[in-house]
């Protein structure tokens, strides 16, 4: 599905300004009478410095924007093949525009924006953590990938042979691919199908983002990562 | 003074914690008694540790108090699977209330457990937005460079995210590893046996000479626990200051203009011609004390 027909689900047609330069998304919508900030990334977008300083940018200019007034929710939408693989980018730093990416969005988290990703397309790797995955809330779309790494080369990195990997991906959430084995463990909040109501389900998730990070609880409660609430509230309380 | 020029890159976790905090002041939470060990790791038949890679515990440096987390690079590349990832987070939670001098972190990493790579991967994200906010409330975080893994992936950016970034000259520190790229992208965009070229591009020194590290020191254990003990009491006259619109804003601009003015560079060499070191061919031979003192003169 291309974003601008997403968009038009999600925010009744032509209630939003939401326009693309290159793989990046940036505007605002209407989602019932609140206004949101909308910032992207499109087309399995594989995320660079320059990427992920315009990303970084929108944010700071939505923070500045909302300065002395109620902070309008942003909502990101993400789909990101990874980061970019280059010598290039690695001998600048991309962890480190990374970095500046997570930092404005806590900037504005801590101005209190609320914060919601909508995963549309790929949530892979580096680009997911950079992007979309500090958010408050995230909801996967119903055609949403998200993955480290495939188990073909997963098995070449591990050197666990494919056929072993394969039959443990299917009764194992903790690393085969997809949005289903993400929500067990907490990583992602909301899985939404075709059939839903999209700007119920938008509005309802921007009334039920919360500043604490909730996802080991989650996680445990889903059953799909049973140790890590416990074994970091273990070390809090020790 | 033979018994204390340790390598920092040779030393396993445990010993670099030893020779880095107060003597016998460290005391480990969730220890490897409690065989916290990754139940991912036993479903694969693959070796298990004890304290699944990462000592945490409470220390003294210099007589002040600090939370301490140290990855083991030997054990399956330092890499942040459940367990992992759940002792490094519940350490940042406790130093919101116990607020030590400051946290810190020696990493030695490759990112993710594929292992378990999607709790590693949710883990990561977890200690990003644990580190955010520990600073946030004004306790500062320190990356401590200098492991044979280096920081990469998820740790990577976790390490960019902490207010000072330590490194020796065999520390590492990117995204994507060298053998990452070459797999992908073909040996020509990146040579990962050329181990010259991974240091010239992911190294200490250019990492210190770009700003992503804030300290080079030499790769001794006392060096890094002089430079901690430093930043500590720098720390304690100077409090770290929440990140701010301004900050940001100057960062931004920071790393735009770094963008622009090393558009096409491909080698850590034109980084050190551009920041006008003398020779920057012979930058690699620079002993630390020489590299800062030039870089020093140069600043």
């Amino acid at each position: 599905m291309k974003e601008h027909t997403i968009f038009d689900r999600l925010f009744d047609a032509g209630c939003h300004n939401v326009t693309s330069t290159g793989l990046f998304l940036h505007g605002s919508a209407q989602v019932g009478d609140r206004s949101v900030s909308v910032i992207g990334t499109r087309d399995h977008a594989a995320i660079d410095g320059q990427l992920a300083l315009r990303i970084a940018n929108a944010i700071l200019q939505a923070v500045r924007a909302d300065a002395g007034s109620v902070p309008r929710p942003i909502l990101f939408i993400a789909d990101t093949q990874g980061q970019a693989l280059s010598r290039h980018e690695e001998l600048l730093g991309l962890n480190g525009y990374f970095a500046h990416v997570a930092r404005c969005v806590d900037l504005a988290r801590r101005h209190g924006h609320h914060l919601l990703t909508l995963i549309h397309g790929e949530a892979v790797s580096g680009g997911f953590l950079a992007f979309g995955m500090l958010a408050d809330r995230i909801c996967a779309l119903p055609d949403a990938q998200v993955r480290v790494m495939d188990l073909r080369a997963m098995s070449r990195v591990t050197k666990i042979n494919l056929e072993r990997l394969e039959e443990l991906a299917g009764v194992s959430p903790v690393f085969a691919p997809g949005p289903e084995n993400y929500w067990h463990m907490g990583g992602i909040h909301e899985i939404w199908s075709s059939d839903d109501n999209w700007p119920e389900r938008l509005a309802a998730a921007l009334a039920s983002t919360t500043d604490t990070d909730g996802r080991a609880a989650i996680g445990l409660e889903r059953g799909g990562r049973q140790l890590a609430a416990p074994t970091a509230q273990l070390v809090a309380d020790a | 003074m033979i018994g204390r020029r340790i390598s920092y890159f040779e030393a396993s976790a445990r010993m670099r914690l030893s020779g880095l905090v107060d003597t016998d002041s460290l005391s480990e939470f969730c220890p490897p008694e409690m065989r916290q060990t990754s139940p991912h790791l036993a479903r694969l038949d693959a070796p298990l540790a004890f304290d699944d890679g990462v000592v945490v515990g409470r220390a003294t440096l210099a007589g002040h108090a600090v939370l301490i987390a140290a990855q083991e690079g030997r054990f399956i590349g330092g890499s942040v699977g459940e367990v992992h990832g759940a002792k490094i987070r519940g350490l940042l939670d406790k130093a919101l209330v116990e607020r030590p001098a400051a946290v810190l972190l020696l990493v030695d990493s490759g990112g993710v457990r594929l292992h378990e790579a999607n709790a590693g991967l949710i883990a990561i994200s977890e200690i990003m937005r644990a580190v955010l906010r520990v600073q946030a409330a004004g306790i500062p975080v320190f990356a401590l460079v200098g492991g044979s893994c280096g920081a990469f992936g998820g740790m990577g950016i976790v390490t960019r995210l902490c207010a000072e970034v330590v490194m020796s000259e065999q520390g590492r520190l990117g995204l994507s590893g060298p053998e990452v790229i070459e797999t992908v992208k073909g040996v020509e965009e990146f040579d990962s046996r050329d181990r010259a070229l991974v240091w010239r591009v992911t190294g200490g020194k250019l990492r210190r000479a770009l700003g992503e590290a804030t300290r080079l020191v030499d790769d001794l254990i006392p060096a890094f626990r002089a430079a901690a003990a430093d930043l500590i009491a720098r720390y304690q006259t100077h409090p770290l200051a929440p990140a701010s619109l301004g900050t940001l804003l100057d960062e931004q601009a920071r790393l735009t203009a770094r963008c622009e003015r090393f558009a096409s560079a491909r080698d850590g060499l034109e980084i050190w011609q551009a920041a006008a070191f003398t020779d920057a061919s012979r930058v690699p031979e620079l002993t630390v004390a020489e590299f800062n003192l030039q870089l020093g003169e140069l600043a």
